[in-house]
């Protein structure tokens, strides 16, 4: 978050490369995923359509999350109420059964929403690593902007295809409007 | 620039594609959508307005503080309920602003299911309305149990010494849990289409602090392409829990009334017909709020007449849908021939409260229909007018429903009269300045337009040009559509 000062002093952390158009962001992501790179990301103000597939990103684990949350939300509801009112402390009250499915369906399924809202919440913070305050990418200045108006390809110094000069070349050839050494 | 805007929001509303123009007006790119959504939060100068609106609400904030303390101090006797009508203000309160939220639920969830991109520019401070109607909703049931400090029995919590359970055969109990899971799936669905948005303000922040506030809640977002992947599957996932769950509530809330054995009460249209209220009345509210805040901060391009017609139309079409349900209700208390259901409504048109009637039914049937014309309902004075019409009457038809069944209900020798006490208008006055309260701190904070959405749906974003054959098809589209 806070600005770099290009220092050289810091270790090399990866490339930053900056583009205009979501078009741009596009094509070039292409051509990473094609040259085989792993550890790299794409930094967009917003979800740019088709870059997943650009990016070949595999599906995401999200909605199994959400049907995890909503199954153990069905099953809360469903026993807490049996346990409390026809099991634990059954009182009859009004001649109403004890225990009967109509008059127990809003709670479970309140309570089923609820938890695969959880799931659904919760499964993409703790996927994505929130929170997390720190990244290489934050040091940069330009990188502000990522959140604002411009398009950003990072790679990694850990990706294995990852070569100071080599990748710094084939990042020249994916066009660009500014490329930047990201250290920590 | 304020010519050609104008120009703009006049042929905004055209019904015919061709000739339409984009969804958000003027010559605006990425930057200069951020700066005029930012620049509202960064200002370092708050409109003389804002704190006029603020320094009013917060003072009938403090108003509605004291009467909570005034009636904790003394008991539900300061307010007018009584025996036969246990129910007075704080339901009709809580009934009428749970659902003004539902308004917000609608835009964020079931249009953003239906591909309704026009909701993007006013989403955001819908679903905020949302969170805080819910929030004065809330405050009216734990303030209406008497004796506050046993409010826990509310929920199925262990105790100890008392070793028993609410009881879940009571719609009572059904509402707390539908109304607590409405509002934290809202506010949680609000928090997420905020994470990229408070991300881009700790980006711009100027001084230290304001990048270390921002910067705690937008917990670390870099934009990155495998983050939205993730995060615009569990949005979708959200929209798609919220759509049900937002017809639940309103429904949970009506059988408060139906499931009870209640002449006027005891009916099976409650549902829809309590879903389709406050879907008219959240409407009349984003409507109201839309117009005020887009006319003091300037963002007559991103909250278009377009948008504004089109929650008109809204307004129209759910306005009808609760007119035929006042008119359903009629018909099947004459049809179905139960002396007492006939009675009931008779009672409500002719009774003593025949005037409460008649206010709920010039505000919520007659003043939608004058929607029917285009000029009115892109007329900004005259939906201001028309909006808060239906706030009252939306609000009138909940005292109706609750109070006159109660007064009146089978045997002659139990009826009784209700009026609200001092106490009870202070704190229906003071929960408006709850809301306006926090709205404006909304307002001034966090940003009100979803920028990121905004972003999304410009012709900016599709990025067509590094695809010749799809550019080829995408041409010949067009001409097609010429």
């Amino acid at each position: 978050m806070s600005g770099g000062n290009g220092s050289m002093e810091g270790k090399m952390a990866g490339y930053l490369l900056e583009f205009e158009t979501p078009g741009q962001i596009l094509e070039a992501s292409r051509q990473v995923r094609d040259a085989g790179y792993t550890r790299w990301d794409a930094h967009t103000p917003f979800p740019v359509h088709g870059l997943d597939r650009a990016m070949g990103l595999k599906s995401t684990l999200v909605p199994w999350v959400v049907l995890g949350g909503g199954m153990t939300g069905c099953a809360t509801g469903l026993l807490l109420q049996w346990w409390t009112n026809a099991h634990n402390y059954p009182f009859l009250i009004s001649g109403k059964p004890f225990w009967s499915i109509p008059a127990n369906i809003p709670v479970t399924f309140e309570l089923t929403i609820l938890l695969s809202a959880f799931g659904a919440f919760f499964g993409m913070i703790l996927l994505n690593g929130f929170p997390r305050w720190n990244h290489p990418v934050f040091s940069s200045d330009r990188f502000r902007r990522a959140t604002q108006d411009r398009f950003f390809l990072s790679i990694e110094a850990e990706d294995p295809l990852f070569d100071e000069r080599g990748t710094a070349e084939f990042l020249r050839s994916l066009g660009g409007s500014h490329l930047e050494r990201l250290e920590v | 620039m304020t010519t050609m805007s104008l120009a703009n929001s006049l042929t905004d509303t055209s019904e015919d594609v061709r000739t339409r123009p984009p969804l958000i007006l003027g010559d605006n790119d990425f930057a200069s959508v951020t700066e005029k959504v930012c620049r509202v939060v960064e200002t370092s100068k708050t409109p003389k307005a804002w704190w006029a609106l603020f320094g009013l609400s917060a003072t009938v904030m403090t108003m509605l503080l004291a009467m909570i303390g005034y009636l904790f101090y003394t008991g539900v006797g300061v307010w007018g309920v009584n025996n036969p009508v246990g129910w007075g203000f704080a339901i009709v309160n809580f009934v009428f602003w749970v659902g003004i939220g539902h308004a917000g639920t609608l835009i964020s969830a079931i249009l953003y299911l239906f591909r309704q991109n026009w909701r993007t520019g006013i989403n955001r401070f819908a679903e905020a309305m949302t969170i805080f109607a819910v929030i004065c909703a809330l405050v009216f049931p734990g303030i209406h149990v008497g004796r506050v400090w046993m409010v826990w029995f509310l929920f199925p919590i262990p105790d100890q010494q008392l070793w028993m359970w609410p009881n879940f055969r009571s719609p009572l109990l059904w509402d707390v849990f539908a109304v607590g899971t409405y509002f934290t799936v809202s506010l949680l669905f609000w928090y997420m289409g905020l994470i990229p948005d408070i991300a881009t303000l700790r980006d711009r922040a100027k001084t230290k602090l304001r990048e270390t506030a921002y910067g705690v809640f937008a917990l670390g977002w870099r934009g990155s392409n495998r983050h939205w992947q993730r995060y615009e599957r569990a949005y979708l996932i959200l929209a798609a829990l919220a759509t049900p769950l937002v017809l639940s509530v309103h429904s949970v809330v009506s059988f408060d009334f139906a499931v009870a054995q209640l002449p006027g009460w005891h009916t099976t249209i409650f549902p829809p017909y309590f879903v389709a209220g406050a879907i008219f009345s959240g409407f009349a509210m984003v409507v109201f709020l839309a117009v005020i805040a887009r006319s003091i901060y300037g963002l007559q391009e991103i909250i278009t007449m377009r948008h504004l017609e089109n929650m008109n139309k809204i307004i129209l079409a759910t306005g009808s849908m609760v007119g035929y349900a006042y008119a359903m209700e009629f018909f099947i208390a004459w049809y179905g021939g139960n002396p007492y259901e006939s009675f009931a409504f008779q009672n409500r048109a002719f009774g003593p409260y025949w005037w409460a009637y008649w206010i709920m039914v010039s505000c919520n049937v007659i003043s939608p229909q004058l929607y029917w014309f285009k000029k009115i309902r892109t007329s900004i004075p005259a939906m201001l007018v028309i909006a808060f019409f239906v706030n009252v009457g939306m609000w009138f038809e909940r005292f109706v429903i609750t109070v006159t069944s109660l007064a009146a209900d089978f045997l002659p020798s139990a009826w009784g009269m209700y009026w609200p006490t001092w106490v009870d208008i202070l704190t229906l006055v003071g929960s408006f300045g709850l809301f306006f309260t926090l709205f404006l701190l909304f307002i001034r904070w966090l940003p009100m337009v979803a920028m990121a959405e905004i972003k999304a749906i410009m012709p900016q974003a599709h990025a067509h040009s590094h695809d010749p054959h799809a550019e080829r098809e995408h041409r010949v589209l067009a001409e097609a559509v010429r």
